[in-house]
């Protein structure tokens, strides 16, 4: 019986400690910003709300912003962002934007007219071209941010979707199959239920 | 389906794996029914039912394909060893509770075949000893008498087929025996008043059943070559102390328990070097 | 003398059925069958990489013409393997498990196998760089460093052909052995090796023989043939090495750091082929094997499809699947139409009674099995746990990248659990993501440059803005919004032209343009749109 006392004591007095004890992980924010930067995933769409992927960071590193506002980074972004930060995941805030396959920006040359509009809406100079020239997508470097389409006065900008190549294809999760329908009790008890 | 390479498949299985442990079993239990009477054979045969009666249930209930877990055969392992540790002489529903207790709780519960953390036979005899003391510890004699030595020897047979078979490596063996032997014979030869000598344990009706059935569980125990050293150690000489220290005629049960608890740290310290990093590399 | 070999852990020894397909010499494609229609012809690499077309629809090609080379000077380059009419450079569907689709060069042989004029190359007199630029271009894969490091300790060519069912190089070392010798030594000069081992298993004491009496016959120094012991996967580079020299090298290194190298059979008499012949890579010894009624080794131009190899064979009615390479590392194809590439060493046709689909996956039991065969000294199951919990992280640290893939693990595993699958998965997703991160890092450098380049725009403007102050008169705010107004309509104007360009259809921006600048034009029209269409059609899934 005492033994029973001590142990619930001991319990009670651990847990009363640990839910008073600051856990106080004092970290500067100016670092934790760097180290939320790095994940994610530098389209710099803007599509959390903040100009950029920096600011954003830094808008989280500072509580303002929460960890679910970016669509290019998708529920995998979240992840890596909940595991830094120690906080729960919570599913992708639809109110910026779903998650898309990743898509890069194609100008239609025979109907650009050279305005260099998209040029600087271009947040990784990822367009050459000059004034009436006609200008294009240097693809490897697009991140797909989609900020060149709004600006284009003539409408010649869209978005493709990048194929899957042999260099970078996967291969898929094994399918793990553990209830072949072969087996008889299981499965013909399964389809009458 | 899934199915790259290799196209080609050895013909081991987990149920020949299985039946070949439950084979190597037959030379001890054939000495033991010899000395001590077909009883253990009517253990035998009821540990085994009510375990797979368990399994079947468990399965149906986890919704998982029943004759392909039922065939493979570890039930009946985890019965045979729970009816050959227990008393031969104790109550029919003893062994029915413990074979049920192991299956549903200790293997089941964690997630079925290769998911429990902790042996079944040895959990089940944990839990009885604790909950029906008078029944465990009475009735099987602890003293290594003339005729234990002889199922003794069934085992060790058996367990060397089991090497030879490469069902088992022979580290866990090796190193349960050895430092079982230099433990109890180290301090027997220190105080041969106070501590039992090393025959006591070598011949007794666990050790062997120990070294080469339960401690090379696979599925709870160590890994690699050097943590099955380890672990094996560890478990000798937490058997023989608390065989020694402890209120328990046998102590390899709870010896193993706690062994497993330490298995994954055991591993994770005890990782061989990969290829090419045995040695330091010249440098670049 | 009796050489003593070294050990690697692990390793397995499934029947090898070699007998079936040494039975018939060597058989030249051409002396069974006449050419197909079309040879198919990827611009790409083994190892990746593409590579960039010479012609183009329409050309007249000569057997041995370079139609590929890389874009830099890593890539190397593919020829034509017969002589004929360029029909089109086109997506095509590679040999590969993806069943993607890359671009190919599609020839349609005239028949008459008219080679471009063969030249022997000098290669004492080029010195090492220009024999490597020579190799490179005569298409034989002989890796980025090559003769990198100066002098070899021992140069090892690697005749272990351990996987079950292939006697490619087998056959190759019975039928060609002083063309095997002559590219070994030319190997050995080139390099510089003090020492050459031949490896090659004891299961095939033909070869053995053969390379030995060539070696006799031409004489040369410090080279040996060494019988070794055989056990699946010697025939790997690492273990070879490992086997014939005691050196392990870690999969982060290179051989030449450690002052080995290793070629294969194949890869000495191509480069005998190359250097003695001035013959480029036009073709290889196939292994056509498994459920086929007449199992032997075909010589066979690059771009042959798989089917027509198989046809020669006699494949049996109950033949479901082709696959490329062993039993125990091939890779099933998307189909049969895919061609012979230059890494196309066997061609297995299977059968569900052949390569029987595998029994239901039970549970992992940690029995070690996989740890005891895995000749790398993984883990196997543990890497198993944690690709399957996609903790990639951990598999990371327990080694998941020095898994060479030999399927040993998988093989003898009792729970049947396919082991590699999990592994490659884990491999690609993990390197999609070291992927992605490099290209985030990258567009992040990007973006701060050009904040850093706006910042200093403004800076120099406002220092123009402050001389011109000085100079005459202070700009107002008037004529700042002059300026934007003017630029307003000078956009709308443009707009107007553009919509009338968009009704027109055809750009009006390439009137002014010579003929050779439109064709230009047009070609890249062509490959965009190509790439756009393959873009569009979702990738096939993976079975």
């Amino acid at each position: 019986m005492n033994a029973i006392l001590i142990m619930a004591l001991g319990a009670a007095l651990l847990g009363v400690a640990l839910r008073y004890v600051p856990v106080k992980r004092k970290v500067d924010e100016a670092v934790l910003a760097e180290q939320i930067d790095a994940l994610l995933p530098q389209t710099q769409c803007g599509q959390c709300g903040y100009p950029g992927c920096k600011p954003y960071a830094t808008a989280i590193a500072k509580g303002e912003a929460d960890i679910n506002q970016c669509p290019p980074g998708g529920t995998d972004g979240i992840h890596k962002l909940a595991e830094l930060l120690g906080r729960k995941f919570k599913p992708l805030n639809t109110e910026h934007g779903v998650e898309k396959p990743k898509a890069v920006a194609f100008i239609d040359e025979a109907v650009c007219i050279g305005c260099t509009l998209c040029i600087q809406a271009c947040p990784v100079d990822a367009i050459v071209g000059a004034a009436k020239q006609m200008h294009t997508i240097i693809a490897p470097l697009c991140t797909g941010c989609e900020l060149c389409v709004p600006p284009c006065p003539v409408d010649c900008i869209s978005m493709l979707p990048v194929a899957v190549s042999v260099d970078t294809w996967k291969w898929q999760y094994p399918v793990f199959e553990i209830k072949p329908a072969a087996t008889t009790a299981t499965a013909t008890k399964q389809q009458s239920a | 389906m899934s199915n790259h390479a290799p196209y080609i498949r050895q013909p081991a299985s987990v149920r020949s794996i299985m039946l070949k442990v439950l084979a190597a079993l037959l030379p001890g239990i054939a000495a033991y029914v010899w000395w001590f009477g077909a009883g253990v054979l009517v253990q035998i045969a009821l540990a085994s039912a009510a375990a797979l009666a368990g399994e079947a249930a468990m399965l149906a209930l986890r919704r998982k394909p029943l004759w392909l877990f039922l065939g493979d055969g570890s039930a009946l392992v985890t019965a045979w060893l729970i009816a050959l540790c227990f008393p031969a002489d104790g109550p029919w529903w003893l062994v029915v509770a413990a074979a049920l207790f192991a299956i549903v709780a200790v293997k089941h519960f964690f997630g079925g075949l290769g998911r429990n953390a902790f042996n079944p036979a040895m959990a089940a005899y944990c839990l009885m000893l604790v909950v029906t003391p008078q029944w465990m510890s009475e009735s099987q004699s602890p003293v290594a008498g003339q005729e234990w030595q002889w199922v003794a020897l069934g085992y060790l047979l058996g367990g060397l087929w089991l090497i030879r078979q490469r069902v088992i490596t022979w580290h866990i063996p090796t190193a349960f025996l050895v430092a079982l032997t230099a433990i109890a014979g180290g301090f027997h030869v220190f105080n041969p008043a106070a501590y039992a000598g090393v025959e006591f344990y070598l011949l007794s009706n666990s050790a062997m059943l120990g070294a080469f059935f339960i401690a090379t569980d696979p599925v709870t125990g160590a890994t690699t070559p050097r943590g099955k050293l380890f672990y094996a150690g560890g478990i000798a000489v937490l058997t023989w102390s608390i065989r020694e220290f402890d209120i328990y005629p046998d102590g390899i049960a709870l010896a193993t328990l706690l062994m497993n608890s330490c298995a994954p740290l055991i591993d994770r310290c005890t990782q061989p070097p990969v290829f090419g990093n045995k040695i330091e590399p010249p440098a670049a | 003398m009796p050489r003593q070999f070294f050990k690697f852990n692990g390793g397995v020894m499934p029947a090898d059925h070699k007998a079936a397909s040494t039975s018939l010499p060597i058989a030249e494609f051409a002396a069974l069958a006449s050419l197909p229609g079309e040879l198919v012809i990827p611009l790409q690499q083994g190892n990746g990489g593409s590579l960039r077309a010479l012609v183009e629809a329409g050309t007249q090609v000569l057997k041995g013409q370079r139609i590929g080379v890389g874009y830099d000077d890593t890539g190397t380059a593919v020829h034509a393997s017969t002589s004929g009419l360029v029909k089109a450079v086109e997506m095509r569907r590679m040999p590969h498990p993806s069943g993607l689709s890359a671009l190919c060069v599609v020839i349609a042989p005239d028949g008459e196998e008219r080679w471009i004029t063969r030249t022997p190359f000098d290669y004492r007199r080029a010195g090492l760089a220009a024999t490597r630029d020579y190799l490179r271009d005569a298409g034989v894969l002989v890796g980025g460093d090559f003769g990198a490091t100066g002098q070899l300790a021992t140069l090892v060519i690697n005749g272990a052909e351990s996987e079950p069912r292939i006697t490619c190089d087998d056959m190759l070392m019975r039928e060609r052995a002083d063309g095997v010798i002559q590219g070994i030594a030319i190997l050995r000069e080139v390099l510089r090796a003090s020492e050459v081992l031949i490896g090659i298993e004891d299961n095939q004491p033909e070869a053995i023989a053969a390379m030995r009496a060539a070696l006799a016959k031409r004489g040369a120094e410090n080279t040996q043939v060494a019988a070794v012991p055989a056990c699946y996967p010697t025939g790997n580079a690492r273990l070879l090495i490992r086997v014939l020299t005691g050196i392990e090298v870690p999969h982060s290194r290179r051989f030449a750091d450690y002052g080995v190298e290793c070629f294969d059979t194949s890869t000495a008499y191509a480069i005998y082929q190359a250097i003695t012949l001035g013959q480029p890579m036009v073709s290889r010894i196939v292994t056509v094997a498994g459920n086929v009624e007449r199992p032997r080794n075909i010589e066979a131009p690059l771009g042959v499809p798989l089917r027509a190899l198989l046809a020669l064979c006699g494949p049996q009615a109950d033949t479901n699947r082709v696959i490329m390479g062993g039993p125990m590392m091939g890779m099933t194809m998307p189909g049969d139409e895919v061609p012979v590439v230059k890494t196309t060493h066997c061609v297995l046709a299977g059968s569900p009674a052949l390569f029987p689909p595998p029994p239901p996956e039970m549970p992992c039991i940690r029995c070690g099995d996989c740890a005891r065969a895995c000749p790398a000294d993984l883990q196997p199951f543990e890497l198993y746990s944690f690709a399957r919990a996609r903790q990639f992280g951990k598999a990371q640290e327990y080694h998941l990248f020095d898994c060479i893939e030999c399927g040993c693990c998988t093989y003898v595993c009792p729970s049947k659990i396919p082991l590699v699958d999990y592994y490659r998965f884990a491999k690609s997703e993990i390197l999609a993501r070291q992927r992605d991160q490099e290209f985030a890092d990258a567009a992040r450098e990007r973006y701060q440059f050009r904040l850093l380049r706006a910042e200093r725009e403004k800076q120099e403007k406002a220092a123009r803005l402050a001389t011109k102050a000085a100079a005459a008169h202070a700009p107002t705010a008037e004529d700042a919004k002059d300026a934007k107004d003017t630029k307003k309509a000078l956009i709308a104007a443009a707009i107007a032209r553009a919509r009338q360009q968009k009704e027109q259809v055809t750009p009006a921006n390439i009137d002014a343009l010579t003929p050779e600048q439109r064709a230009e034009i047009a070609k890249i029209e062509a490959r965009r749109e190509a790439l756009q269409s393959s873009a569009k059609t979702a990738p096939p899934q993976d079975e």
